[in-house]
């Protein structure tokens, strides 16, 4: 058995940790952070010339035609650099479910200009407060017209295009396709815990929309995407997790405090000790989603809820130890702690709470059991 | 990323399976696959005789001790060959607990420090579960601070003269021998005045007295050193080498990975499914729910942490001190099981009587066990310091003993 990613996929991530560490340091996560611009143009352009953005789109539709498991660990490293682009809105969510529902016009329209990032896709499914149910979704699709309202919108600000779950004519749930840039929506960014990742509020009035994927079959394909971008997001979250870890031990070696560095007490050490225990689980849990995602095993299902729940602990256990680590400089906006601590919480919410997937992970092992 | 094996691992497989259920004792398959904690109850059968009796049976086929030379009563086998056996082996594997001490610490030890004569004479029969070995390193005074030990070692003639008291032994009382940790020279640093030994546990002057825990059982025993003569070509390593000795057998330790810690789970969430509240299916409700996500995460954590570290092994490199998780995870997360499955079954959770108390006091045992898993070994504090200073690389605790002459330390 190789339960480990390969050579080549461990020099990819080698790459892709070498061309973020140049593209995306930290001061570039800042100036989205404190910017007026959405998303990172220049790193996302990069992302799509590097071949990142297409990894797993094949190559007819313009990708480079690789598998998951290659997406994962350009994931990774872009949870390590805290990445300030729309990988998970256009890539983890937009083209998978074009790839998994589209038809082949929809595939041959925007699969080649996600893979470039020439075109930005988004999911948009929140409507207010509480989880996305079945029965949260209001936005109503009539004739070929949407009406509603989204928020919030992960880049949202950014996309061209949303993936709308709203009610088919006939109160069934399905997904449509809508040119954010077309008649019929206004959208308008709204201030959230990480701006560094831009979101939206976006009304639709008669916005054309055109349907993706079968009549009523919106609320499971949603499901089967949000488990394929968990496990994506999963290793995002260990990138971060691992990175948040290395910046608090880093600052424990060198913080001098009662005659000693801060990481020889036990206090700190065990602190670190947990941080470490939390990623190591969150990692192994992260590659039993990738090994489902990339074999398309039936325990996807259960391998992805168990990496987002696993993935969402770790990471924000190590972001706010990490500001605990560094004391009340961890605190200031001049040093990193923040941007990591607003990112495992961004991370966290998403593709839904983490009450949201242990329910979805207990339901799922309930199921596997009995059967 | 897969789980297949390579066709020479298929071919062991196979052949390990085919013996396996050619020759296993299947008739105690249902009672090994239902233990859980405590003492291995099977039904008309002694559990020692039938423990000695599978190994014996692995020993004479060549399927004992795996990882060890074929000229010592191994096998030669690699690594993964050895994590391939234990799950081919299964719950059969749970006949093999009175031997792993031996097998995976006294063994590797002798290999490493006894004569050539001595391992052709001692390592056989170990092997083959005709004698039991035991680690006789813990004492009162030293704990998770071993170095802190003080039975005495005192040269006469061709003789050393033991005197002091080991304490946590686990299983003394079946064994034929031991490895014994001793203070030679209390007039130097606490590391460097120690020397190894090996023992017949049956030497006039050892006293074996079972300890009684928590749980009732005793599985750990107090023993006493009066003026006990062990030859000097018993000694393993050097005079005052002891320290380098004893970390071979604790690195051994280590290697003992993939077999996967139990941390409760399944049991856990087979009994939220059946248990009613009075309101339901315990797994119904919201709180039991946010519980057994984050345990099965945990759980599942450990497993494919295991997995990651077999990978490793196959690809030829050697477990680190990051296989300390195990325990620290497992330990933690079955005390917290127990105590919550007591808590679902309300009042009634405090009955223990195995004819009365549900899903067969399982986690009553595993509560009342559970203490021991988080020191046994390495306590969970012990653990959380290995990785922080081997794996993180922060700076070791400080050590105001580390310099002084043993017998200037303080005591209590």
């Amino acid at each position: 058995m190789n339960f480990e990613f390969s050579d080549e996929q461990q020099q990819l991530r080698d790459t892709a940790r070498r061309y973020l560490a140049d593209h995306s340091p930290s001061v570039a996560v800042r100036a989205v952070l404190e910017g007026e611009q959405p998303y990172d143009t220049a790193l996302w352009k990069g992302l799509g010339e590097m071949g990142f953005l297409g990894a797993a789109i094949p190559e007819e539709f313009g990708g480079l035609g690789l598998g998951y498991l290659e997406l994962c660990v350009i994931a990774e490293e872009l949870g390590r650099s805290l990445a300030p682009v729309p990988m998970s809105s256009s890539i983890y969510l937009a083209a998978e479910l074009i790839k998994a529902a589209g038809s082949g016009p929809q595939k041959t329209a925007w699969l080649p200009k996600l893979a470039s990032g020439e075109a930005i896709g988004c999911l948009a499914t929140s409507e207010g407060p509480g989880r996305v149910s079945e029965k949260s979704i209001q936005a109503r699709v009539t004739g070929d017209r949407l009406s509603g309202a989204k928020v919030p919108v992960l880049d949202g600000m950014a996309a061209d295009f949303a993936i709308v779950a709203a009610r088919d004519g006939d109160r069934s749930l399905s997904l449509f396709i809508v040119d954010l840039n077309g008649p019929g929506v206004a959208r308008q960014a709204v201030g959230t815990i990480d701006p560094a990742r831009g979101q939206a509020s976006i009304a639709f009035d008669n916005a054309p929309a055109e349907r993706l994927g079968a009549a009523g079959e919106g609320f499971s394909l949603l499901t089967e995407a949000l488990d394929r971008a968990a496990v994506l997001t999963a290793f995002e979250q260990v990138g971060g997790s691992d990175k948040a870890l290395e910046m608090a031990r880093d600052y424990a070696l060198q913080r001098i405090a009662f005659g000693r560095p801060i990481g020889s007490f036990q206090a700190i050490k065990h602190m670190l000790a947990d941080m470490y225990v939390a990623a190591t689980l969150a990692r192994s849990n992260a590659y039993y989603g990738a090994w489902a995602l990339s074999t398309g095993a039936a325990e996807l299902g259960v391998a992805a809820a168990t990496a987002r729940v696993s993935a969402t602990k770790a990471f924000q256990l190590c972001g706010k130890n990490n500001i605990q680590v560094h004391g009340g400089m961890g605190f200031t906006w001049a040093f990193d702690c923040h941007l990591f601590y607003r990112r495992a919480n961004l991370l966290a919410l998403t593709l839904g709470g983490q009450s949201e997937w242990e329910d979805k992970l207990v339901e799922r092992l309930r199921r596997r059991n009995a059967a | 990323m897969n789980f297949d094996d390579t066709p020479q691992e298929a071919a062991f497989r196979a052949e390990a399976r085919a013996w396996i259920d050619a020759n296993a004792p299947h008739e105690l398959l249902a009672d090994l696959e239902n233990a859980g904690f405590g003492g291995l109850n099977l039904s008309g059968v002694d559990p020692m005789q039938a423990m000695k009796a599978w190994q014996k049976k692995k020993f004479d086929a060549g399927w004992a001790c795996l990882h060890w030379p074929k000229d010592y009563g191994g096998r030669g086998a690699t690594p993964i060959e050895r994590v391939i056996w234990g799950q081919e082996e299964g719950a059969y594997g749970k006949l093999s607990g009175t031997f792993i001490i031996g097998h995976g610490m006294c063994g590797p030890t002798l290999m490493a420090w006894a004569t050539e004569e001595q391992k052709r004479q001692y390592l056989p029969p170990m092997a083959a579960g005709e004698d039991i070995w035991c680690q006789l390193f813990s004492e009162p005074a030293g704990g998770s601070d071993l170095a802190g030990l003080r039975t005495r070692a005192v040269k006469d003639g061709d003789d050393w003269v033991i005197n002091g008291q080991k304490i946590w032994t686990s299983g003394a009382q079946h064994c034929q021998y031991g490895i014994l940790i001793t203070r030679t020279d209390p007039t130097v640093p606490k590391h460097k005045g120690l020397t190894m030994f090996f023992l017949d546990m049956k030497s006039p002057g050892v006293e074996i007295r079972p300890i009684k825990q928590v749980n009732g059982q005793s599985g750990f025993n107090e023993v006493y050193f009066t003026d006990v003569r062990i030859p000097d070509a018993q000694r393993l390593g050097a005079v005052g080498q002891g320290w380098t000795v004893s970390l071979t057998t604790l690195m051994n330790e280590r290697l003992t990975i993939g077999s996967g810690m139990p941390t409760g789970f399944e049991e856990m969430f087979d009994f939220c499914c059946r248990m009613d509240t009075g309101e339901g299916p315990a797994v119904d409700d919201k709180a039991v729910r946010s519980k057994l996500a984050d345990w099965a995460c945990r759980a599942s954590g450990l497993k494919y942490t295991g997995m990651r570290a077999i990978s490793a092994l196959s690809r030829g490199e050697t477990p680190g001190p990051e296989n300390s998780i195990g325990k620290l995870v497992a330990g933690a997360t079955m005390q917290d099981i127990a105590t919550f499955a007591l808590d679902l079954m309300g009042q009634y959770g405090a009955v223990s009587d195995p004819e009365m108390a549900a899903a067969q006091s399982r986690f009553q045992a595993m509560l009342l066990r559970s203490p021991a898993t988080r020191v046994e070994g390495g306590t969970d504090e012990i653990l959380r310091n290995i990785i922080a200073e081997r794996v993180l690389g922060l700076p070791a605790d400080i050590r105001v003993d580390k310099d002084v002459p043993f017998e200037k330390i303080p005591t209590a």
